[in-house]
């Protein structure tokens, strides 16, 4: 492990990378996709007014979009790619937007589940109001949000028997 | 009561959970450039001149083209060409570009935007579709003398007539808003030159053939020398079209002259400012009833707002006519439908295709004959809607499948209780600051194209030696799941384990143009070729093994992964089944094509047999309104739709909801601002697509009438989900507030409550 200056370091998924000048100016969203190639991380609008770039910032749900690297930097990030196991086993909130049908497009569905592990963090047994609370920033033009919320329900239930 | 999900099937849920899935722009290739699009200021101008010298020396840029470098065709559409891919000495509207700059990274190209000087002299802009039609006004579209892009008439019985002679007539106008389709991922595309001299092309597009052709006109090139790949696609809606494509061919031929891969990724401003949307409608309807509710006669005249280019308004005008009075059997019916050019953002196709802004007048016009006549809405509905044998307002006899609509109100008015419900209505008073209100609409839908289009598709299934299935069809999968769907029905149709079959995305080069994954035809039509590629696959096994199996050919049974006699006794298993053929030299290979039954339009009457089957569907819904605010609240929505069968359950249910969701939008949040022809807003903050608490938990139920005439007994539910929910919502929103809303989105000022 690093024990660099924390002003220059990014733990991405586990990984520490060092953070140059230019990376430091960059934001967040363009940092993981072009410099990591994480593309798991989607821009939908580039405004914050979608969430497909959502990752989590020392747990919570954040806009990459709208995030500059240098103001995360020594913070600990989390995208979808980090949140199976290593052994390549899903998430349970994985497993439950797969099982509960919560998948069409795909496009939004990463920022989606990193709302709904951020939101079950702080809520282990959310109501289906809640539920849409936490997911309310994540925009979906193809479900109707009905079977992410199932799934999130599903989710709970599985990670907090 | 919710319908249960039942066991869930995706092909791409793992890849598209786990952040695998690679979207266009998630591809990068060796030694790739970057193209980004160059906009004028202008919305109506002529003698446009480009000069691009400052930007080709900005640092980084490779090239910077303009409409004059284009090898091929400038123009093309889909029905004529008339779109632009580069403005060629004037500009039509706000999304015509200029110039596409292309630099080694996107930052540098970017950069050199600005560098680009455009003059131009401006035109009057031209954005009131009614005041287009005048003759004193200037014509947009160079191509044509007049700005009427078409004209669909009916002309069944005497209208003007009969209308005289009823009981009661009722005058109604609504009007529709430009919706945008905000599919989740904007347009890109990543194109790659091959040795062999074919142009790969990788985009986010519903349709790679459409793709293939405007690829090949801006390229000049042969349809051969073009391979067009849909990696996973965020979302189409009907708008991943004509924009798409355009954004392919524009990167295509950057690659082609600089000979090196080129991405081209929208931004959202860019698919916002360029995509076509919605048409806004302007209806107007005269409809004359009898006494007892029955409607002996109507008139209609619709104008749509085209936009600069054609696109396929003609074809979406065209199901406003053939279904231009819903689903209700009427005798005498006189309807125009125009739809007009402006300077306007472009319109085309969308989920619902000219239906939804017919629903939303029709299904308000119901409840308010209804109320006139004194009848239950329901009632009113009974008398007058399309009944088994019976004929359309295209003189079309319903004679090949179950006409279901009367079996679908009557559950979805059950499961939420619509006639108690009805009297606990409000009607603008309340003791309380909300008021209640609970509304319902009915439709039927064409199925497919229709006579709108050419309608046949097919299918690939190529069994390998070792068991192991490939199979590939000409629908495209855009996320609503249409992969999955045909592996189901082909694992049915074999009667083998699902894991068997792996899905072949496949390319433009290796099966035939299946037409466009649209018109809700992706599961009658596609499935219908892998039923019919599944049957020859059948017999050529059971005629090269039936001696295997000690039978006659007719007896051989496929069931449980293996190949049966008429009796359990003799069978083998599928793998050896596979071996069997092998040792005769014999491929396990079929092709299938399914063409729709026929159809049949009149242009000059309106009348034909429009479509080969039809989704007969209700929605009904509950809301409050505040008083103060004029809030809308959604409470409930049911949803029942009568697809045939539903292969994918779960999916059915996630397409009514999105469908429903859509259609929410339609109804009270969505308004894409154009003033002038400029577009007010180009980003998601401002238009707003409904959030998760904006809706609430729905009900969908799937009714199953197999229908005859389609080969896997389904139709479909993409479109269908998103067509009847808005007029629900007005005809709630009226008997909440008793007051009746008839241009969209639905507004309610509270000062109206008082």
């Amino acid at each position: 492990m690093s024990t660099g200056d924390k002003s220059s370091v990014l733990t991405v998924n586990g990984i520490e990378h060092a953070l140059s000048e230019s990376d430091l100016n960059m934001n967040l969203l363009d940092y993981i996709r072009e410099r990591l190639n994480l593309t798991g991380t989607k821009n939908g609008c580039g405004t914050g007014a979608c969430g497909a770039c959502t990752v989590l910032i020392d747990d919570a749900a954040r806009r990459s979009c709208l995030t500059k690297v240098s103001s995360v930097a020594g913070k600990r990030i989390t995208t979808i790619e980090g949140l199976e196991q290593q052994d390549g086993t899903l998430h349970p909130i994985q497993q439950a937007f797969i099982d509960a049908g919560a998948i069409q497009c795909g496009f939004c569905t990463p920022g989606m589940v990193l709302s709904a592990y951020s939101l079950l963090l702080k809520n282990k047994r959310p109501s289906r109001e809640e539920i849409r609370k936490g997911i309310n920033a994540n925009l979906c033009r193809c479900t109707g949000y009905q079977q992410i919320v199932d799934a999130v329900e599903q989710a709970s239930e599985t990670m907090y028997p | 009561m919710s319908e249960p999900s039942g066991k869930v099937f995706r092909n791409d849920a793992y890849a598209k959970v786990t952040g695998r899935a690679k979207y266009s722009d998630d591809l990068k290739f060796f030694n790739m450039a970057h193209a980004v699009p160059v906009y004028s200021d202008y919305i109506h101008a002529e003698n446009l001149e480009v000069d691009t010298q400052a930007a080709r020396q900005s640092a980084g840029v490779l090239a910077v083209f303009t409409a004059a470098d284009v090898p091929g065709s400038v123009r093309f559409g889909q029905i004529e060409p008339d779109y632009c891919m580069f403005a060629e000495k004037k500009i039509m509207f706000a999304g015509d570009v200029v110039a596409l700059i292309v630099a080694e990274t996107r930052e540098q190209a970017l950069a050199a935007v600005d560098k680009v000087k455009i003059s131009a002299d401006p035109l009057p802009v031209v954005s009131d579709p009614e005041e287009a039609l005048s003759p004193d006004s200037p014509v947009v579209r160079e191509i044509k003398n007049s700005n009427l892009m078409n004209h669909h008439k009916m002309r069944r019985g005497d209208a003007p007539g009969e209308i005289e002679n009823c009981d009661v007539v009722l005058e109604e106008e609504f009007s529709t808003q430009f919706i945008e389709h905000a599919y989740m991922e904007p347009e890109a595309a990543v194109c790659v030159p091959r040795q062999d001299g074919v142009m790969e092309v990788y985009g986010s597009m519903q349709h790679p053939f459409s793709t293939r052709r405007f690829v090949g006109a801006l390229l000049g090139e042969p349809l051969s020398r073009i391979e067009v790949y849909q990696p996973p696609t965020g979302g189409g809606f009907g708008g991943k079209d004509d924009t798409a494509a355009v954004v392919c061919a524009r990167a295509a031929m950057a690659a082609r002259i600089l000979n090196r891969p080129v991405k081209l990724n929208y931004t959202r401003e860019w698919s916002i400012r360029e995509s076509y949307k919605r048409h806004p409608y302007r209806l107007k309807y005269k409809v004359g009833l009898e006494k007892s509710g029955r409607v002996k006669a109507v008139q209609v005249r619709m104008i749509s707002d085209g936009g600069a280019y054609l696109s396929v308004s003609p074809w979406v005008n065209w199901r406003s006519t053939a279904q231009c009075f819903g689903p209700y059997a009427v005798d005498h019916v006189y309807a125009d439908v125009l739809c007009v050019a402006t300077n306007n953002p472009v319109t085309g196709a969308m989920r619902g295709f000219g239906a939804p802004q017919v629903n939303f007048a029709v299904e308000q016009i119901s409840d308010i004959a209804a109320e006139r006549i004194g009848i239950s809405p329901l009632d009113y509905r009974r008398i007058n809607m399309v009944k088994q044998d019976g004929e359309t307002v295209t003189g079309q006899v319903l004679d090949t499948h179950t006409v279901s609509l009367e079996q679908v109100m009557d559950k979805v008015a059950a499961e939420i209780g619509y006639e108690e419900k009805l009297k606990k209505c409000s009607r603008g008073t309340s003791d309380d600051d909300e008021l209640y209100g609970v509304g319902l609409s009915i439709s039927y839908r064409g199925s497919s194209l229709g006579a709108e289009g050419m309608d046949f598709c097919s299918s690939v299934i190529n069994c390998q030696f070792d068991g192991s299935i490939l199979l590939e069809t000409g629908i495209h999968e855009n996320g609503q799941g249409s992969e999955s769907v045909m592996l189901l029905l082909l694992a049915e149709q074999l009667g083998v384990k699902l894991d068997r079959i792996k899905y072949k995305r496949s390319s433009t080069s290796n099966i035939p143009d299946g037409g466009t994954t649209v018109a809700t035809r992706g599961t009658i039509m596609g499935g219908g070729a892998v039923t019919v590629a599944a049957q020859k696959l059948k017999q050529l096994i059971a005629d090269n093994l039936y001696d295997v199996l000690q039978c006659r050919p007719d007896e051989v049974r496929f069931e449980n992964d293996c190949i049966l006699g008429p009796d359990d006794e003799s069978k083998i298993t599928w793998d050896e089944a596979m071996h069997h053929l092998f040792l005769k030299r014999v491929y396990p290979y079929a092709f299938g094509s399914f063409q729709a039954p026929d159809v049949s339009w009149d242009e000059e009457t309106g009348q034909g047999d429009a479509y080969f089957t039809y989704v007969y569907s209700c929605q009904a819904v509950e809301l409050t309104v505040n008083k103060k605010t004029g809030k809308i609240k959604l409470q409930n929505i049911v949803a029942g739709h009568d697809i045939g069968r539903a292969v994918n359950r779960a999916m059915v249910l996630g397409q009514m909801y999105g469908g429903i969701a859509q259609g929410v939008g339609m109804a009270l949040t969505e308004d894409l601002e154009i003033e002038n022809g400029r577009f007010v807003h180009m980003d998601l903050n401002h238009y707003k697509i409904p959030k998760a608490r904006e809706l609430p938990d729905m009900t969908g139920i799937i009714v199953e009438n197999p229908d005859p005439q389609s080969p896997t007994r389904a139709k479909g539910i993409g479109e269908p989900a998103l067509e009847l929910i808005a007029p629900a919502i007005a005809n709630a929103v009226y008997n909440a507030t008793g007051i009746r809303y008839r241009d969209l989105p639905i507004k309610v000022n509270p000062e109206e409550l008082k």
